[in-house]
C-alpha cells in the first residue's frame, strides 16, 4: 500500500508533534509546520496530497493558507481541524474548498479516515 | 373614598417605560382612566354647560324685551284714546258753557235742545244739569228727576268752583251705575259763578279697553290713584273695587313691571298715569303666555343639553376604555419585549464567553488527548512488562475524561451558536436530548427518573435549533421545579395525523389551577412567587408561534401538568422576526 504522506499545520508545537509521532507510529509520513508561511514553504517542496490545517494561527491565518494552497495546488486536500466550534467558519472554510473539518480534540482513528477520504479525492484531481 | 385626583399630566401620562412588575399593577390603570375620564369630562361637559346657562339668559332677556316693548306701546295708544276722548268730552261742555249765558240755560227748553245735540254729536252723555253759585241745581235734563237737587256740600262742587272744571272718578251716584263727571264753572257778566254738569257713562270706557284687543288671559282696567278700580276687571274686581296689588310708581309714559297677582300668578304689569283725570291705565298679561315659547325653547335646550352630556359621557367612557387598554397592551408588550432583548443580550454575552472558553480548553485538550494517545501508542508497542496493564488503563482513563471535556465544550459551543437565529434542518429528538444533557446531573442528584419515549422514525423538520432549544429548555426547567425529588418526568415524541410533529413533557409535581393554567403563558404571570422573571413561558409561546407550531397546557392540581407542544415540518424564514 502507498504511503500516505500529509502536511500537519498548527501553532500548538506540542500538538502538532504529538500527533506526528503517533501518525508515524500508523506508517503515515508527516510532515509539520507551526505557521503559516512554513506550510505554504513545505507545500511547494514536498506536495503532500493532504493538509490538516489550524484555522487559528499567528501570521497568515488558516484561510488564508487554504486559500493559497487552493489555487496552486487544487489537487491538494485540505483539513480543517479547528478548537473554535463556530459553524459560520466552518462553513466559510468548506466554501473556500476546505475538504473537512473537523473539531478538536479529535480521535486519530476518526482522523486517519479523514486522511484518506481526502487522499482518494486528491487522486481523483490529479491522476 | 376617592383617593386624591393628581392632575399633573406627567402623572397621567408617564413618559418613562415602566420598569418593574408593579407597575403593571390594575391600580394604575384605573387612576390613569379616572383621571382621563375627569379631564375629558371637565374640558367638553364644562363649556357646554356655560353656553346653554348663557344662552338660557340671554334669549329670556332677549324675549322679555320683545314682549314688553309692544305691551307699553299698546298702553302708551290706548292712554292716549282714553286722554283724547276725556279732552273732547271736558272741551264740548266749556263750548256750551262759554256759548250760553246762565238764564239760556236755565231754560228747560233750549237745555233740552242743547242736550240733544251734544247726544248725538257726541257718545256717551247721560245728562246735563245747571248748577248755581249757591249749589242748587237749576235746570236738568237727562233719565232721572233731579232738578232742584242741592250739590253745596258735594266736593266736586267747591273743587269746580276753585279750578274751573272737574273730572270726577268713577261713582254709581242716584243711579246705581258706574259713571262720571264732567264740570265746568262759568261766570255770567254780574261776576257769579255758576256750572254746567253732564254724567257720561263708562261704557265708553269699556268700548276703549275692548278695542285694544287683548287675548283671553289678559287684563286691562283703568284705576284711579287711591286704587280703586274705576272699570271693571276681568280677574282683579268689579268697578269701584280696590285693586289688589300695590300701585305702581307714577309715570306718565308706559312703563312695565314684573310681579306676582294675588294668586301668585307671575305676571307683567304695562302702566301710565293719565296727567288729569288722576287715573291709570293697567295691562296685565300673565309671563307664563309671555314666556311661553321661551319655556318650549328652554326645555327643548335642556333636553339637547342632557342629551349632549350623555352621549359626550359615553363616548368619552368608550374612547378612554379601549384607549386606556391599548396603553396597558403597549406597556406590557414593551416590558415584554425590553426582558426579552435583556434575556437575548444576556444569553448572548454568556455565548459569546462560552465559545471563548471552549476554544481556549480545546486546545489544550487536544493535547492531553494526543499525548495520552502516544503514551498508549508507546505502550502497545512495547512488549510485556509489570505495569503495562495498569499503564493502559490509565491512558484510556485520561483519553474517556478528554471526551466528556470535549462533550462539554461541543455543548458549549452549541449554545453560543444558539445565538444566530437560522433555519436548518434537525430532528426534534435531538434538540429534546441536547436539552435533556443540560439538566442530566440535576435528575441524577435530584432522584428524578425521567421517562424518555422518543419516537425513532421521526422525520427531520425544518426550524430554527437554538429557539427551540430554548422552549424545550423553559419547558423542562418548569417541569423540574413542579416536581418533588424523587419525581417523574415523562418527554415523549411523535408524529401526529395531519404530519406535523409533537413534543410532550408531562410530571407528576404540585399541576396548576384552572385560573393559573389560564395566565400561564402571559408575561410576567409567575405560578412560583418570586422565582424568575415569570417571563419563561411567555417567550416560550412567543417563540412557538414564531416557529409556526402551538404549545398547549393540561394539568390538575396535586396531579401534575403536561406541556405539549406541536411544530409543522417546515418553519418559513419570514415567521420570525
Amino acid at each position: 500500500m502507498e504511503t500516505l504522506k500529509v502536511l500537519l499545520v498548527d501553532d500548538e508545537e506540542e500538538f502538532v508533534s504529538t500527533l506526528a509521532e503517533r501518525l508515524q507510529l500508523r506508517d503515515i509520513v508527516p510532515l509539520v509546520a507551526t505557521h503559516g508561511d512554513q506550510a505554504l514553504d513545505i507545500v511547494e517542496n514536498e506536495r503532500p496530497p493532504v493538509v490538516v490545517l489550524d484555522l487559528m494561527m499567528p501570521g497568515i491565518g488558516g484561510l488564508e493558507v487554504l486559500q493559497v494552497i487552493r489555487r496552486r495546488h487544487p489537487h491538494i486536500q485540505v483539513i480543517l481541524l479547528t478548537g473554535r466550534g463556530s459553524t459560520q467558519e466552518g462553513i466559510k472554510g468548506m466554501r473556500l474548498g476546505a475538504f473537512d473539518y473537523l473539531m478538536k480534540p479529535v480521535k486519530i482513528e476518526e482522523l486517519i479516515r479523514r486522511m484518506n477520504d481526502a487522499l482518494s479525492a486528491s487522486k481523483r484531481e490529479d491522476p | 373614598m376617592l383617593e386624591p385626583i393628581k392632575l399633573d399630566p406627567r402623572a397621567v401620562l408617564e413618559e418613562t417605560p415602566p420598569s418593574s412588575d408593579q407597575d403593571l399593577s390594575p391600580r394604575r390603570y384605573r387612576l390613569l382612566r379616572r383621571n382621563m375620564i375627569i379631564i375629558m369630562v371637565l374640558v367638553t361637559v364644562l363649556p357646554l354647560f356655560s353656553m346653554a346657562l348663557i344662552n338660557h339668559h340671554a334669549y329670556r332677556n332677549a324675549l322679555q324685551r320683545e314682549i314688553k316693548t309692544p305691551l307699553g306701546a299698546l298702553v302708551n295708544k290706548t292712554k292716549h284714546s282714553f286722554e283724547l276722548f276725556l279732552t273732547e268730552r271736558l272741551s264740548a261742555v266749556s263750548f256750551i258753557a262759554s256759548a250760553y249765558s246762565f238764564q239760556e240755560l236755565a231754560d228747560q227748553k233750549t237745555l233740552n235742545r242743547i242736550f240733544r245735540v251734544m247726544k248725538s254729536e257726541f257718545g256717551g252723555f247721560v245728562d246735563l244739569g245747571l248748577i248755581d253759585a249757591s249749589g242748587l241745581q237749576v235746570s236738568y235734563v237727562g233719565p232721572y228727576n233731579l232738578s232742584g237737587k242741592m250739590y253745596k256740600d258735594h266736593d266736586w262742587f267747591q273743587e269746580v268752583l276753585v279750578r274751573g272744571e272737574h273730572i270726577s272718578d268713577v261713582f254709581m251716584g242716584y243711579r246705581k251705575f258706574p259713571h262720571f263727571v264732567i264740570a265746568v264753572r262759568s261766570q255770567n257778566d254780574a261776576g257769579d259763578s255758576w256750572i254746567l254738569r253732564a254724567t257720561i257713562d263708562t261704557e265708553t270706557f269699556n268700548r276703549l279697553i275692548a278695542s285694544m284687543g287683548l287675548d283671553p288671559t289678559s287684563d286691562a282696567f283703568i284705576v284711579n290713584r287711591a286704587g280703586i278700580f274705576q272699570t271693571s276687571s276681568k280677574f282683579y274686581g268689579n268697578v269701584l273695587d280696590p285693586f289688589p296689588m300695590p300701585m305702581p310708581t307714577l309715570a306718565y309714559e308706559a312703563n312695565v313691571l314684573e310681579m306676582a297677582d294675588p294668586k301668585g300668578k307671575e305676571v307683567l304689569l304695562a302702566y301710565a298715569y293719565f296727567s288729569s283725570p288722576a287715573f291709570a291705565l293697567m295691562l296685565v298679561k300673565p309671563q307664563s303666555e309671555v314666556l311661553e315659547t321661551w319655556f318650549t325653547l328652554k326645555s327643548e335646550v335642556f333636553y339637547i343639553f342632557v342629551a349632549g352630556v350623555f352621549l359626550i359621557l359615553l363616548v368619552v367612557f368608550r374612547i378612554i376604555n379601549v384607549l386606556v387598554r391599548r396603553i396597558e397592551d403597549a406597556d406590557r408588550q414593551r416590558l415584554m419585549t425590553y426582558h426579552e432583548i435583556e434575556q437575548t443580550n444576556k444569553l448572548a454575552s454568556i455565548g459569546r464567553l462560552a465559545a471563548g472558553v471552549a476554544h481556549e480548553i480545546n486546545n489544550p485538550m487536544a493535547i492531553i488527548n494526543e499525548k495520552a494517545g502516544l503514551m498508549e501508542d508507546l505502550l502497545q508497542s512495547r512488549p510485556h512488562f509489570e505495569e503495562k496493564e495498569r499503564f493502559l488503563k490509565m491512558t484510556r482513563s485520561i483519553r474517556q475524561s478528554v471526551d466528556r471535556c470535549s462533550t462539554i465544550t461541543h455543548r458549549l459551543l452549541g449554545f453560543a451558536r444558539r445565538m444566530d437565529v437560522q433555519i436548518e434542518t434537525l430532528n426534534l429528538n435531538d434538540v429534546v436530548m441536547e436539552v435533556y444533557g443540560f439538566l442530566e446531573k440535576e435528575a441524577f442528584h435530584r432522584s428524578i427518573e425521567v421517562r424518555l419515549n422518543l419516537a425513532e422514525d421521526l422525520p427531520e423538520i425544518s426550524s430554527d435549533h437554538g429557539q427551540l432549544q430554548q422552549v424545550f429548555i423553559n419547558i423542562l426547567n418548569n417541569a423540574f421545579t413542579a416536581v418533588e425529588d424523587g419525581g417523574v418526568i415523562g418527554i415523549r415524541s411523535w408524529e401526529t395525523e395531519n404530519g406535523f410533529l409533537a413534543v410532550s413533557i408531562e410530571d407528576n409535581g404540585v399541576g396548576m389551577s384552572e385560573e393559573t393554567k389560564k395566565h400561564i403563558f402571559d408575561p410576567f404571570f409567575s405560578g412560583h412567587k418570586g422565582s424568575g422573571t415569570g417571563l419563561g413561558l411567555s417567550i416560550t409561546y412567543g417563540i412557538i408561534k414564531k416557529l409556526g407550531g402551538s404549545i398547549e397546557v393540561q394539568s390538575k392540581p396535586g396531579e401534575g401538568s403536561t406541556f405539549t407542544v406541536v411544530l409543522p415540518r417546515e418553519t418559513k424564514q419570514g415567521t420570525e422576526a
